[in-house]
């Protein structure tokens, strides 16, 4: 259970970590962040890179910012940074609301919101809120910064379209609209386990009828992702029930769920289903 | 092998200087190179919490960072709880409410605790027994850990 040997680097500027990663990710380098989930596997020597550029010494990827419309969130911040709303309006209290199910109070004081999109985990809270409210994220290295959608970035379970000598600096998401409701809803087997099952669900309510719905699922699929078939049943129409159950049976119909040692595909597809309702129950008053 | 490197660690303000490899967890350096062994090592990757010790106040889990990391930090350890020969408060009331068996998971639920307290010091009893969950014991059993924080809480609340 210990890590295998290292070189250790921690550079203090983002123009001396991106030179770093140019130079030492082609001899198995890696960023170090959080740490909290590449940490325990390289105690369990599941990885075992040759060099670590560790960025907490980064002064200015440290920050969250506020534009007119878009909170951007750097590479230093970390989950718990989320426990107390970090801007007003609906995006603020949504993300508050999520933040509790990652994990454990100390992984949060440590593990880092653009950390977890790198690392791409199916089950990770960020990875679905990311892709349910159309988030990007900026690309940084020696060669320049670029933006990617986060739907572009994840390809795969723990596999991103990041370049091997950029480093995911930050990561944008638009404001939500005043009258934005959301729910959330997550299904795991023990407090602060990873997510069988997870859905958030956004739309505003104009008149009374729903207005660019949008339903996300995670833990569900290799990546998370929105389900248009469900969106559909929503749009136009009033919040009820019987609507809530149609969306949700819409959500299990189109979802190809994973199978693994945790769940069969037909449980996950259940789970699917019941989370969905319930986040969508969720966001009513 | 990695080169060693020349770090100082702050322990309850104590600088002990260490010579490490990158590779060595700050767990281990605390126990191994400071010799301050009340911080217990368990399942060294992150998931029983007998590890968790205070980083600039904040709790955290010691096996998950590298001693490296922790060059020129804060660090607070359950040999820093108590004031001289007072209890801190969690420490008394595990004693008053049977908080503990064998011992080995009790640094870490007290230094958790006692983060989340400085961090949140009107946490709410729900949230309290949220962040008990970071933490495995396979002895008391949690009811009695959650009978002593509440109540180490409330009074520490009250003494306010």
């Amino acid at each position: 259970m210990k890590p295998a040997s290292f070189e250790y680097h921690r550079p203090t500027t983002l123009e001396e970590a991106v030179k770093a990663l140019a130079e030492y990710a082609p001899q198995d380098g890696r960023i170090l962040s959080g740490g909290q989930s590449l940490v325990p596997t390289m105690a369990l020597r599941m990885a075992k890179p040759a060099h670590l550029i560790d960025i907490n010494g980064v002064r200015e990827l440290a920050d969250i910012k506020v534009t007119e419309d878009a909170l951007i969130i750097g590479a230093g911040v970390r989950h718990a940074a989320f426990h107390k709303p970090v801007v007003d309006g609906a995006l603020g209290q949504l993300l508050s609301f999520v933040v509790r199910h990652i994990a454990h109070y100390p992984i949060r004081q440590r593990g880092t919101f653009c950390g977890s999109l790198a690392h791409a985990d199916p089950s990770s809270e960020w990875c679905l809120v990311s892709a349910t409210l159309d988030a990007e994220i900026t690309a940084t290295s020696v060669r320049g910064a670029r933006s990617i959608a986060v739907t572009e970035l994840i390809e795969w379970a723990m596999s991103t379209t990041l370049a091997e000598d950029e480093i995911l600096t930050s990561v944008r998401l638009p404001l939500l609209p005043e009258n934005t409701r959301f729910g959330f809803y997550e299904f795991s087997r023990r407090a602060g386990d990873y997510a069988l099952a997870m859905s958030l669900v956004t739309y505003e309510l104009a008149d009374g009828v729903i207005a660019a719905p949008r339903v996300g699922i995670g833990g569900v699929e290799g990546v998370p992702r929105r389900i248009a078939e469900a969106e559909e049943v929503l749009l136009g129409q009033k919040p009820s029930p019987d609507l809530f159950r149609a969306a949700a049976e819409a959500v299990a119909n189109a979802a190809d769920p994973m199978s693994d040692l945790q769940a069969s595909a037909n449980y996950r597809r259940d789970l699917a289903r019941t989370v969905v309702r319930r986040a969508l129950e969720r966001s009513l008053p | 092998m990695s080169a060693k490197k020349n770090i100082t660690l702050n322990i309850n303000g104590v600088d002990h200087h260490v010579q490490v490899e990158p590779r060595r967890t700050l767990v281990d350096a605390i126990r191994d190179e400071c010799g301050q062994t009340g911080t217990h090592i368990g399942c060294e990757h992150g998931v029983c919490g007998a590890c968790t010790i205070m980083l600039d106040g904040k709790p955290v889990r010691s096996c998950l960072m590298f001693a490296v990391q922790a060059d020129g930090a804060r660090l607070r350890t359950v040999e820093g709880l108590a004031d001289g020969d007072r209890l801190h408060p969690l420490q008394q009331s595990f004693i008053d409410h049977h908080g503990l068996q064998c011992g080995f998971c009790t640094p870490g639920f007290l230094m958790l605790t006692a983060g989340v307290l400085e961090q949140e010091p009107d946490i709410s009893d729900e949230g309290l027994i949220d962040a008990l969950s970071s933490n495995l014991c396979r002895c008391t059993g949690y009811q009695n850990i959650i009978k002593a924080v509440l109540a180490a809480a409330a009074d520490m609340r009250a003494a306010r």
